[in-house]
């Protein structure tokens, strides 16, 4: 994800000279004008409304975390991101890596198809979804002439997982890609031309090599992941609820603005954690480029 | 080297998984076009009767126009906020001007459904739920991220030195910039505008929260029917969207890879 990585290197493109900067420093202004009223006033407004509704203090805080139901959904909500994740892994790393040895015509083909859900609407992807896991859909039919019968997948934590995991593997492949294509495959040579089978060459030398993409995409997929609502709400089941789903609900169906807020609190310090351990990430990842 | 065996594993894996990635855009397209009144795929006869449908139904087209003017407003809005946002901060050298750039990316990185709440909380106070207004603001913050980061991007390859002899010339420096910066860095900022319409035309989960029965668009209308109603016009509704935006998408990465050209 381009906007994770533009983050960590610090914006000192053009040749910036010292001692202008008041000069157009203003044109930031209309910008940071807006993401103040609209942004940071929202979300003060949340966490001033977690610790004063009902009752001024920190209830809220300790009604989630002695709430069965609100932990539950916290821990599923991780739970549905790991599982995410993982999947989106396992099918993007053999991916990515036929991106990195094929010709170039195959590769624009490759690269189109990661791209084409990338810009198809989220909305327009998870009613698709709706329709290929209904319980007559598509996905039921196949599974049926192959005998392994209707299965019940919309409405369960499986279909959140199989929409979800197509939204989201462009996080996945398009770091993973970025890292593979920078591996020097005279190393794989080399570990071979000492003896060791092809096999032994690409899992001690170039997966390792590899890890830093596998870091990257994998932190950018669970970060986004624990913030989805409408690919859940669609697909998922309420009694599985996610915390995106929970908020909303506090918040739109019970106007309970004091436990909404909490939650909304807990998901964004969650998040920022997360993104906390992105950066140690690409750092490792720069590092390791420099000793190269 | 792979031996053959591995590397067929390898292409038939891939293909599954690519099979896996088009299905969505690969099933919607054909249930657009069926004669039945339900989702049911494949569609067993044809008939472009739920495109018929979705524009004569004024649910339909009123959610297009508000989707669409939003939309157009939130590409002038951002583009603008963020072209400028994006000359500061490649020009300046003040640290707090760089500390501002984490701070503009982040509506791309909080998690939406919080953004969304406490919009909601200050829209309710402020009597600014579905108004054009709020949606505009709003859709804004998300989307400059998407304006800054190539606009940004085309400042960096940009040679200052142009504008330099611009200002030799007797340019004054709002001139050089308009007339010799601008013109330069043009394909960013119309990928940059492109993005942006792009961001505010798939917006769902703030837009839930702000929509009234005056004011909704395209997605609130597609999430309200989903959970409703079964009928396909959702279907051609979402085939519209795949078109529309794949063509914007493709004229957006076109002036990039124009940008990357001139450079």
């Amino acid at each position: 994800m381009t906007a994770l990585i533009e983050i960590a290197s610090p914006a000192t493109g053009g040749r910036p000279r010292k001692g202008v900067g008041g000069r157009w420093g203003w044109l930031l202004l209309p910008a940071l004008v807006l993401l103040a009223v609209l942004f940071l006033v929202p979300l003060g407004l949340m966490a001033w409304r977690s610790v004063s509704e009902p009752t001024p203090g920190a209830g809220n805080y300790s009604w989630f975390f002695t709430s069965d139901v609100a932990i539950a959904t916290l821990v599923r909500t991780l739970a549905v991101g790991a599982v995410v994740t993982l999947v989106t892994l396992v099918l993007s790393y053999p991916y990515a890596y036929l991106m990195t040895v094929v010709g170039a015509r195959a590769r624009i083909w490759l690269t189109l198809l990661v791209l084409l859900p990338f810009w198809t609407s989220l909305m327009v992807r998870t009613f698709a979804w709706v329709v290929l896991l209904q319980d007559s859909g598509v996905v039921n039919q196949i599974l049926g002439t192959v005998g392994l019968g209707p299965l019940q997948l919309i409405r369960t934590p499986a279909g959140v997982v199989i929409g979800m995991s197509q939204v989201l593997m462009p996080f996945m492949v398009l770091p993973l890609y970025a890292v593979m294509s920078g591996i020097d495959r005279r190393l794989l040579d080399a570990a071979q031309g000492m003896g060791a089978r092809p096999a032994t060459a690409f899992l001690r030398v170039f997966v390792p090599l590899s890890l830093p993409g596998v870091g990257a995409g994998a932190l950018t997929v669970f970060i986004t992941s624990l913030g989805f609502y409408v690919t859940p709400a669609l697909l998922g089941s309420p009694d599985q609820a996610l915390i995106s789903q929970q908020i909303f609900t506090q918040v739109n169906g019970l106007l309970a603005w004091g436990r909404g807020g909490a939650m909304g609190v807990v998901l964004l310090a969650v998040t920022l954690v997360l993104l906390g351990l992105v950066g140690l990430v690409l750092r490792f990842t720069r590092n390791r480029g420099g000793a190269r | 080297m792979r031996t053959a065996p591995a590397r067929i594993a390898l292409w038939a894996f891939s293909a599954l998984v690519g099979l896996w990635l088009i299905a969505p855009t690969l099933v919607v397209i054909p249930l657009s076009f069926t004669d039945k009144a339900s989702l049911v795929f494949p569609p067993s006869g044809w008939s472009t009767r739920w495109y018929t449908n979705f524009f004569t139904d004024p649910r339909w087209t009123e959610a297009l126009f508000s989707s669409l003017q939003v939309g157009a407003l939130v590409a002038v809005v951002a583009t603008v906020l963020g072209t400028a946002a994006a000359i500061a901060l490649t020009r300046s050298g003040s640290r707090w001007v760089k500390a501002s750039y984490g701070l503009l990316l982040a509506p791309m990185i909080v998690p939406t459904v919080v953004v969304a709440i406490g919009v909601y909380a200050l829209f309710l106070q402020y009597n600014l739920l579905g108004t054009l207004l709020g949606f505009v603001t709003a859709h804004t913050v998300l989307a400059l991220p998407f304006v800054i980061i190539p606009v940004t991007a085309s400042l960096r390859g940009f040679d200052r030195r142009l504008e330099d002899a611009a200002l030799i010339c007797g340019a004054t420096r709002w001139g050089a910039i308009r007339q010799v910066t601008l013109p330069l860095i043009a394909p960013g900022v119309v990928s940059g505008a492109l993005f942006a319409f792009v961001t505010s035309f798939d917006e769902v989960v703030v837009s839930l929260f702000i929509q009234s029965p005056y004011l909704q668009t395209l997605p609130v209308r597609m999430f309200a029917s989903v959970t409703r109603d079964t009928d396909p016009t959702i279907a051609a509704a979402a085939t519209l969207i795949i078109v529309f935006t794949t063509v914007l998408v493709l004229a957006a990465t076109f002036a990039t890879a124009r940008r990357n050209r001139v450079r």
